[in-house]
């Protein structure tokens, strides 16, 4: 899908923070310097082209229960079954297959620590691979956000 | 231990309207010009009330922040790099607080290391259209750590087997 440069715009001014105030649409619109109307079809247009995954809040994962990545070494003929085995393990929200001896690396989520814990023990045994865990020690940067080069894209 | 400069009050407890809240609005807020109206009729609470509770969590760091956020791959960022970074112990905490900062790294964490299997501390994740574009990012950082880093490697996403944000369950 083909953006102009509204739609560039529209991202680059919005996609960290857009205003959270009683006519959302209507303060996006002055910045950009168009309709109300306009900006609530470009986003949806932008959202129905999955170009947005959505137009709404970041919830804190913390803030709403325990979350872990780990990662498993799965052997290469057997990487299909266990990843659908993590996918299907309860809790788990990202599963990604990575070039390295730990090829599959997921997030697992639980109501609270101990849930947490139970899941992670749980799935292990199930896939009879040790699980490597690792818990955020300190968090130094969190912007899933960062600048668009969109000279660079395809 | 955890080093974050949202304002955020960790003792916020969220009440069952704001769980309703979350749940009417994880997938995204109405594409509406009245969208707090919307989401009051949906839940039966006045429309203010709705943008209150709403700023209330964001105040709170509940909410971490309200966008219109992109899918990156879609958009041509077709290769994630987790760069994974081993950082002499007495430095990381400064080292991961420059690496944050640099424009590039969406983020960036501190990680226990798992000897002998694993023993890279630091994580910073970065984002190319192609490989080279990553590899050059990726020595972006290590000219930041210098030899606090004793080594480091980069692992590409071949595929993405699942992702979904955070999703609450109905209780």
């Amino acid at each position: 899908m083909r953006l102009d440069t509204t739609d560039r715009q529209l991202i680059n001014l919005f996609q960290r923070d857009l205003p959270v105030c009683d006519r959302p649409y209507q303060a996006m619109s002055r910045q950009l310097g168009i309709a109300e109307e306009e900006v609530i079809e470009r986003l949806q247009s932008l959202q129905d082209s999955q170009v947005l995954s959505r137009v709404g809040p970041v919830f804190e994962h913390s803030r709403a229960g325990a979350s872990l990545l780990a990662a498993v070494a799965a052997p290469e003929e057997q990487i299909d079954l266990v990843a659908a085995r993590i996918n299907h393990a309860p809790g788990v929200n990202h599963n990604y297959a990575r070039e390295h001896t730990y090829n599959l690396w997921f997030v697992m989520t639980a109501p609270d620590e101990d849930t947490l814990d139970e899941r992670l023990d749980e799935l292990e045994h199930q896939l009879r691979l040790p699980m490597l865990r690792l818990p955020m020690v300190e968090s130094y940067h969190i912007d899933l956000a960062f600048d668009i080069d969109w000279e660079s894209l395809p | 231990m955890s080093i974050s400069t949202s304002r955020s009050d960790p003792d916020y407890v969220l009440g069952e309207r704001d769980r309703q809240l979350i749940l009417a609005t994880q997938e995204g807020l109405p594409l509406v010009s009245d969208p707090w109206g919307k989401l009051g009729k949906q839940l039966g609470l006045p429309a203010d009330e709705v943008l209150v509770r709403f700023q209330r969590m964001q105040e709170a760091g509940v909410i971490r922040r309200v966008a219109a956020v992109p899918d990156h791959y879609r958009l041509g960022y077709r290769f994630n790099g987790m760069t994974v970074w081993d950082v002499r112990d007495d430095a990381i905490t400064d080292m991961g607080r420059q690496v944050g900062e640099l424009p590039f790294v969406s983020h960036c964490y501190r990680r226990p290391r798992h000897l002998p299997y694993w023993s890279y501390n630091l994580f910073a994740m970065v984002h190319g259209t192609n490989h080279d574009e990553v590899e050059d990012k990726a020595s972006q950082i290590q000219a930041v750590l210098g030899n606090t880093c004793q080594g480091h490697t980069i692992l590409y996403s071949s595929a993405i087997l699942k992702k979904t944000g955070l999703r609450l369950r109905k209780t």
